[in-house]
C-alpha cells in the first residue's frame, strides 16, 4: 500500500512548473503493480476513476505532463543555440503561431542590439532561404504589419548622443497620433507614420528621452496612454522600459495559474539573459522560482540566473 | 567589370612620397594625383592613406581636400574614401539637400548587395550619429518617406532561391498598381523592398511574359507626384542597375551644362564594379563612346581623373 506521503511526494513532483525528476525515480523504483494502483487512487488530479472500474490517466493531465517535462528540454535547446539561431526561431515560430505571439517579435526586435538583431536576421537567411521582412510582410495582414516589418529591419545607431530638440518634438508627435486615436477607432496609433517611424528608426538613449519628456506634457506615460494597444505598448516598453516588461513576464509565468505560453516565455528569457540587461530582475524572482519549480528545469534556471554569472 | 587600370606591383610606400611630392610646396601636381589614386582599388587607396598617415602625421584626405579645388577636388575626394563610407556620405549629402536627391538614396539602396547597403549604415553610424534610416525619416514625408526607409533598412536574402508562386501573384499586384495607376503603394513598397533580388528578377520577367511589356516601360510618362518620382528609379535599378547608370550617364551630359554630380557619383561609384558595362551599353545606345562624350563636355584636371577612372591609357 502506498502511503499518503508517497501520494503527496507524486502530486508534487507533478506539480508546478517542470518535473521533479529525482523523486519520480526513487518513487517509481520502489513501486509495484499493488503499490501504483494505490498511488493512482490518491492522485485524484493525474487519475480518474473510469465507469469499467480502472483508473485512467486524465488526457488533459498528460497533455500539460508533456509540457511540463518539455521544459528542460527546451531550455537545453535553447541555452546551447547560437543567439542567432535562436532568435531567428523564435521569429519564426512566433509568426507561425499568429497574432497573440507577434509580442514575442517585439520582444526579440527591441531588446537586442543592433548587431544582435543583425546577426538573427541572417540566420534567418540561412534557416530559411527568405528575409524575415518578405516573411512578416507577406504573412501579417492585420493593422500590426508595418510596425512588427519596420521593428525587424532597424538597425539603430546605438550612441548616447540624443538631440533634446528632436525628442521634445517627437514626444509632441506621438501624443497628437496616440490622442488623435482614442476617438477615431478606424486607424491605431500604430499604424501612424510619425508613430512607426520614430519608433523605428530613433535610437533607444534617444527614446528614452522622448518618453521622459512625453510624461511631461501628458498626464500619462506613453505606456499608460496605450493601454488598448497592447502590441504598441510592448513596443516602447521594451524600448524604453525593458526592465518593466521583464518583471511582468516573470511575475506571469511564475503564476500559479500560468499558461503554457508563459511558462515559454520563462524559457526564453532564461535562455536569452546574457544579451539582455535582466540584472536584478532574476534575484527577485529567485524565491518564486524555488517555491514553484521542479526539478532539472529549476537547477538550470537558478544555474544560469545566479548572480555571479552576470 | 571594372574598368580602372591597376598596375601589377603597387609599393604603397612609394605611392605615399610620390602624393606628398605632388602636394608639397607651391601649387599641386594634379597628374601625379591622377596617375597614382587614378590607378589603385579600394584596398591600395586605403593602405595608401595609412602609408601616406604613418610617414607624414598627417590624414591625406584633408590634405587633398586643402590642396585641390572644384569639380575635381570633389571627385578625389569621392574616389578616395572606402565605398562604404563613401556611400553614407553620398547619402548624407543627399539627404540634407534643401530639396532632397532621393533617387541617390534609391541608387544606392537598391544597387548594392545587401553585405555592402549593411556597411554603408553602419559607416553612416559612425560618420553622423545617426542611423540612416531616422535620417531619411526626419528629412521626407508620407509614402516617399515609407519606400525610402523600407529600402535603406532592407537586408535582403541574397540566395538564389525563389518562389514562382509568389513571382506570379506578385507580379499581378504590380501590374494592378501601375495599369491603374492608383498605385496600393503599401504593396508596393512592401514587394520592393522587402523580396530578394533574384525573387525581385523572377517577377518582373513574369510582369513582361504576362504583359508583353516591361514594367519600366509601364512606369514612363508624365512625371507625376513625389511617390513615382522615387518609385520609377526604385523599379529601374532593381529591375536592371546598368540600364539605369547608362542612362543617369546619359541625362548627365546631355544637360546643357554637365549634371557634375551625378557624372562624379557612376563614374566613382561604378569603376571597380561594373563600368565596363555600362560604357558597353552607353555606346550601343548612342553610337558614342562614353570616353568621348565625357571628354567632350568636361574639362581640366576633372576630365582628366574621369577619363583614368574609365579606364583610359595614360
Amino acid at each position: 500500500m502506498a502511503n499518503p506521503c508517497e501520494v503527496e511526494v507524486l502530486n508534487n513532483a507533478l506539480s508546478g512548473i517542470g518535473v521533479d525528476e529525482k523523486s519520480l525515480v526513487s518513487i517509481l523504483t520502489k513501486s509495484q503493480n499493488e503499490h501504483k494502483k494505490s498511488m493512482r487512487k490518491g492522485c485524484s488530479k493525474f487519475f480518474l476513476e473510469d465507469e469499467r472500474q480502472f483508473e485512467r490517466w486524465n488526457d488533459s493531465a498528460i497533455k500539460s505532463l508533456k509540457a511540463e517535462f518539455k521544459l528542460f528540454k527546451d531550455v537545453v535547446v535553447l541555452s546551447l543555440m547560437h543567439p542567432w539561431e535562436r532568435d531567428a526561431r523564435l521569429f519564426k515560430k512566433a509568426l507561425k503561431k499568429g497574432p497573440p505571439h507577434y509580442n514575442v517579435i517585439v520582444e526579440i526586435a527591441c531588446t537586442r542590439s543592433s548587431d544582435q538583431l543583425l546577426g538573427a536576421r541572417k540566420a534567418y537567411h540561412s534557416l530559411f532561404d527568405r528575409s524575415i521582412e518578405e516573411d512578416l510582410a507577406s504573412h501579417v495582414k492585420g493593422s500590426e504589419r508595418k510596425l512588427l516589418v519596420a521593428l525587424v529591419s532597424a538597425y539603430r545607431y546605438e550612441g548616447p548622443k540624443v538631440k533634446e530638440d528632436a525628442a521634445k518634438s517627437e514626444a509632441k508627435a506621438l501624443l497628437n497620433a496616440i490622442k488623435n486615436n482614442n476617438g477615431d477607432h478606424k486607424k491605431k496609433a500604430m499604424e501612424e507614420d510619425e508613430v512607426i517611424w520614430i519608433l523605428t528608426t530613433r535610437s533607444k538613449p534617444h527614446l528614452k528621452v522622448v518618453y521622459e519628456q512625453y510624461k511631461k506634457i501628458s498626464a500619462k506615460t506613453i505606456t499608460e496612454e496605450l493601454e488598448v494597444e497592447l502590441l504598441l505598448k510592448e513596443t516602447v516598453e521594451c524600448l524604453c522600459t525593458p526592465q518593466t516588461y521583464f518583471t511582468r513576464v516573470f511575475d506571469t509565468a511564475l503564476r500559479e495559474d500560468a499558461k503554457e505560453d508563459a511558462k515559454k516565455a520563462l524559457t526564453r528569457l532564461v535562455a536569452t539573459q546574457e544579451d539582455v540587461d535582466l540584472k536584478g530582475i532574476a534575484a527577485k524572482f529567485e524565491d518564486k522560482i524555488k517555491e514553484r519549480v521542479k526539478g532539472a528545469y529549476k537547477d538550470v534556471l537558478l544555474g544560469v540566473l545566479a548572480d555571479d554569472r552576470q | 567589370m571594372a574598368t580602372i587600370d591597376v598596375p601589377e606591383q603597387v609599393s604603397v610606400l612609394a605611392d605615399a612620397e610620390a602624393l606628398r611630392k605632388a602636394c608639397k610646396g607651391w601649387g599641386t601636381d594634379e597628374k601625379a594625383i591622377i596617375s597614382v589614386l587614378g590607378h589603385r582599388n579600394a584596398v591600395q587607396r586605403k593602405q595608401i592613406r595609412l602609408a601616406y598617415e604613418d610617414l607624414y602625421q598627417e590624414d591625406l584626405i584633408k590634405r587633398l581636400e586643402s590642396e585641390l579645388s572644384g569639380d575635381f577636388e570633389e571627385a578625389v575626394y569621392r574616389w578616395i574614401l572606402d565605398p562604404a563610407d563613401r556611400d553614407a556620405v553620398l547619402a548624407n549629402v543627399a539627404i540634407k539637400k534643401l530639396s532632397p536627391d532621393h533617387h541617390v538614396i534609391v541608387e544606392i539602396s537598391c544597387t548594392r548587395s545587401p553585405e555592402e547597403l549593411l556597411a554603408v549604415r553602419r559607416a553612416y553610424q559612425a560618420r553622423y550619429k545617426h542611423s540612416l534610416e531616422e535620417d531619411v525619416a526626419a528629412h521626407t514625408k508620407g509614402d516617399t518617406r515609407k519606400l525610402l526607409v523600407a529600402l535603406v533598412s532592407a537586408f535582403r536574402y541574397d540566395g538564389e532561391e525563389i518562389n514562382t508562386r509568389v513571382a506570379n501573384s506578385e507580379a499581378k499586384v504590380l501590374h494592378e498598381a501601375v495599369k491603374d495607376k492608383e498605385f496600393n503603394h503599401e504593396e508596393i513598397i512592401r514587394i520592393l523592398s522587402t523580396r530578394s533580388k533574384m525573387q525581385l528578377m523572377a517577377t518582373f520577367n513574369r510582369y513582361r511574359d504576362d504583359h508583353g511589356t516591361t514594367i519600366t516601360k509601364n512606369l514612363e510618362g508624365d512625371s507625376g507626384d513625389e511617390f513615382l518620382k522615387t518609385l520609377r528609379p526604385t523599379i529601374r535599378c532593381l529591375n536592371d542597375p546598368k540600364k539605369y547608370f547608362e542612362k543617369v550617364l546619359r541625362n548627365s551630359i546631355r544637360r546643357v551644362g554637365t549634371d557634375e554630380d551625378a557624372l562624379t557619383r557612376v563614374i566613382v561609384t561604378r569603376a571597380e564594379k561594373d563600368l565596363k558595362d555600362v560604357k558597353e551599353l552607353y555606346y550601343k545606345r548612342n553610337s558614342v563612346p562614353l570616353d568621348q562624350a565625357v571628354a567632350k563636355d568636361t574639362s581640366g584636371d576633372y576630365k582628366a581623373l574621369l577619363l583614368t577612372l574609365l579606364g583610359k591609357e595614360d
